[in-house]
């Protein structure tokens, strides 16, 4: 049996992985979204987790409302992308730095 | 009665504001109609005061209040008019003097731009004259006292576009700021004293603030008295121009000479004197304060006239000669004989009114030179003003008969006859004073009226007599000059004339003491020939004609021999100079300081651009962080975020 340990380290591991993945990347901004994508999954894994050992599938019911809703936010957000890359020609994240004054 | 005393300060009030609002419509010659028509009025209605006043006993005629402005604190501040003795003498002077001034105005100012603004002026200068020595509180004496000066800044400046007459009015107004600051804190303390404004219940509390001490230094106990009468003084040295608060009236002769006449000779430079006169009870019971202004009032007395000998200007001799005449009046005021301070007041107002005038007159004649150097033999071009001339200077040196004999006279055995400390040094002073006052007096007048004609062909053409309304103030003026002094002197000063106006310690009484020895006008004139006064302005006179007329390389030798004593005179002993350098130079020192360093540094650089500055330093460090990038601030939030997870976890 595998404990509950390895399945939250994994979680952690993916999640800090993701992070590094927006911070360390300068290129794409589509690496951005799967980054997020994959923060949400390490989510899910710890939801799936704790849902498991606790014995409640309140958890496990979470996970399918989180997918959805990243589908979602996939979709909303390569609609941007695309709209991004007509508006500068270019998906470069160096490039886009409109937020500053 | 009422209504008579509320109508005479009202009359010129009307004409000023006729003159003044409407002067353009009415035009000129309604204008000075209307302006005459309210100060003939005013002077009228006064005759009718003095008329009764001289046929009652004395006592106060009228004490009352027209209005209550407000009350505040238990303070009431009200406009009132209190008439005795000393009002009417007073009333009389300022609306008879303004009259003539009115007339002889049509004249000077003939041609002058600004006719109907000057007749406006001197009316309301008479309206303000007027409630100041009416008032019976001393809210509308301050009043009075503060509308004078503007008045007085007003008409000096008349001719604006002039930027010397723009630096004396300026000059006169700041003077006068620092006697009136002292007068202000005199009224004040009268009321923190005797808890009231009004005339006689602060005259009645007076007696009471006897002993009452104050320290104004920690630890050095003055009498409150004497302090407050010091106070009071001081705005009557700013007002009547004594050392060292004189400096602004030589200057006001940048005004026309009409207002010389008027304000700075005969009137408002008066007004110092009328109120010592007027705080008699206060001043009476404070010898400290005597003496401060017995010794004040000779020095300028002395002093000012020697200056009045080097001056070329027509009318800064006779300015000096006032400002030595104001002196007079001061010594007699701290020899405790205000009577004749008042007296000498009068009559001065007339001869020094007439002899300002017939400085305009000749003025006119020589086309606006007033250089006494240019100059000379004007006897046969002008006979009206010569003659004129001669009776204003022979009652301003005292010569036996003439107005300026009795009151000069009655002056000098005053301060001979008190014992007051200073009285002695005061003597002297006015004694010198007498061959001074003549000295310069005949020196102008010989320089002006006699000698070479020391002016150019083209002036020869266009001199002659002056117009009837210059001469006719002349002639009306010189009357009162020759005789008003005989006339009065007896009732005024020896018959308890001025009732309980004034209030004298028996103690003190000098001219109790002279009237004892007075047997009418005749006795008195022959006794003027017993005491140096007379021999001394004959002397005077005399020197003046030797030097002047006889022999004018003396003046010149002296003037080589003696360029030390030439010099100060002529810088007149520094005042000037000290003035701009140290209060002028000061102010102007202080206010570049404030403004380099309080200004520029402290406000402009730290407070309001440095704050500013200290913004925008941290801004651009603050900038670096807000890189645009959405990755920074995610990182940003993810640190902050373990940070306070950290802080929870670690904390509890």
């Amino acid at each position: 049996m595998i404990p509950l340990s390895h399945f939250l380290t994994l979680g952690a591991i993916l999640f800090t992985l993701s992070i590094a993945g927006i911070f360390l990347n300068r290129k794409n901004v589509i690496i951005i979204l799967m980054c997020i994508e994959l923060m949400l999954l390490a989510v899910n894994t710890n939801f799936i987790a704790f849902s498991y050992f606790l014995g409640d599938t309140a958890g496990q019911v979470f996970v399918f409302f989180i997918l959805t809703v990243a589908a979602a936010e996939a979709a909303i957000g390569l609609a941007i992308l695309v709209v991004l890359f007509r508006t500068r020609g270019t998906i470069n994240v160096s490039d886009l730095d409109q937020l500053q004054g | 009665m009422k209504l008579v005393y509320i109508l005479t300060p009202l009359a010129p009030l009307f004409g000023a504001i006729a003159a003044g609002f409407f002067g353009k419509k009415l035009g000129r010659v309604n204008s000075h109609r209307v302006t005459i028509a309210g100060v003939a009025i005013a002077f009228l209605l006064s005759l009718v005061a003095l008329s009764k006043s001289l046929s009652g006993d004395g006592s106060v005629m009228f004490n009352e209040t027209i209005y209550t402005w407000m009350v505040s604190g238990g303070i009431k501040f009200e406009v009132g008019f209190l008439i005795d003795r000393l009002t009417v003498v007073m009333m009389t002077v300022v609306t008879s003097v303004s009259l003539m001034v009115h007339i002889y105005t049509i004249g000077y100012m003939h041609d002058d731009p600004g006719y109907q603004r000057f007749f406006s002026y001197i009316s309301l200068f008479t309206f303000a004259m007027l409630m100041l020595v009416m008032a019976n509180n001393f809210m509308q004496l301050f009043f009075g006292w503060e509308a004078v000066g503007l008045v007085s800044y007003l008409l000096i400046g008349f001719w604006y576009k002039k930027p010397t007459a723009i630096f004396a009015n300026l000059k006169a107004f700041l003077v006068n700021r620092v006697g009136d600051f002292g007068f202000l804190l005199g009224i004040a303390a009268v009321l923190m004293y005797t808890g009231t404004l009004n005339y006689s219940e602060a005259f009645a509390a007076a007696p009471s603030m006897v002993g009452t001490t104050i320290e104004l230094i920690p630890g050095v106990a003055w009498s409150a008295l004497t302090v407050t009468c010091i106070c009071l003084f001081i705005g009557a040295m700013g007002k009547s121009a004594q050392i060292p608060l004189h400096v602004w009236l030589p200057d006001s002769m940048e005004g026309p000479t009409p207002i010389s006449a008027l304000i700075h000779a005969a009137t408002m430079v008066t007004a110092g004197i009328f109120m010592v006169a007027r705080m008699s009870p206060f001043f009476e019971l404070s010898t400290t304060a005597l003496t401060f202004v017995i010794v004040i009032g000779s020095l300028t007395a002395l002093l000012m006239g020697l200056v009045g000998i080097v001056q070329n200007d027509i009318k800064r001799v006779v300015a000096y000669s006032t400002l030595s005449q104001l002196g007079y009046m001061t010594v007699a005021l701290g020899a405790s004989a205000y009577g004749a301070a008042i007296f000498h007041l009068m009559t001065h107002a007339f001869f020094k009114a007439l002899l300002f005038l017939a400085a305009g007159s000749v003025i006119i004649g020589m086309h606006h030179e007033q250089d006494i150097r240019k100059m000379g033999g004007l006897k046969k071009y002008m006979p009206i003003t010569y003659w004129t001339s001669l009776i204003g200077t022979l009652a301003l040196i005292g010569f036996p008969g003439f107005s300026g004999f009795f009151s000069k006279d009655a002056i000098i055995e005053a301060v001979h006859y008190s014992e007051i400390p200073g009285a002695g040094f005061a003597y002297i002073c006015v004694l010198l004073g007498v061959f001074i006052t003549s000295f310069y007096s005949f020196r102008m007048f010989f320089l002006v009226f006699h000698g070479k004609e020391r002016f150019d062909d083209h002036t020869r053409e266009h001199l002659h007599e002056s117009p009837k309304v210059v001469t006719w103030p002349l002639i009306l003026l010189a009357i009162p000059s020759v005789i008003l002094g005989a006339l009065t002197i007896g009732g005024m000063l020896f018959g308890g004339f001025f009732g309980d106006a004034i209030q004298v310690d028996p103690a003190r009484d000098v001219l109790a003491k002279i009237g004892k020895d007075y047997h009418g006008v005749v006795a008195f004139v022959l006794h003027g020939f017993k005491v140096p006064a007379v021999y001394l302005a004959l002397a005077g006179a005399v020197s003046a004609w030797f030097i002047y007329l006889h022999k004018p390389s003396i003046a010149d030798w002296f003037a080589d021999k003696f360029s030390f004593v030439h010099r100060i005179l002529d810088n007149k002993y520094g005042f000037d100079d000290f003035n701009q350098k140290v209060f002028a130079g000061g102010s102007l020192l202080l206010a570049n300081k404030l403004w380099t360093v309080g200004d520029v540094k402290l406000i402009d650089g730290i407070m309001v651009n440095g704050t500013a500055n200290k913004v925008g330093l941290l801004s651009t460090v603050v900038r670096k962080l807000g890189s645009g990038y959405l990755y920074n601030y995610a990182f940003a939030m993810i640190v902050g975020l373990l940070a306070m997870l950290s802080i929870f976890i670690f904390t509890t």
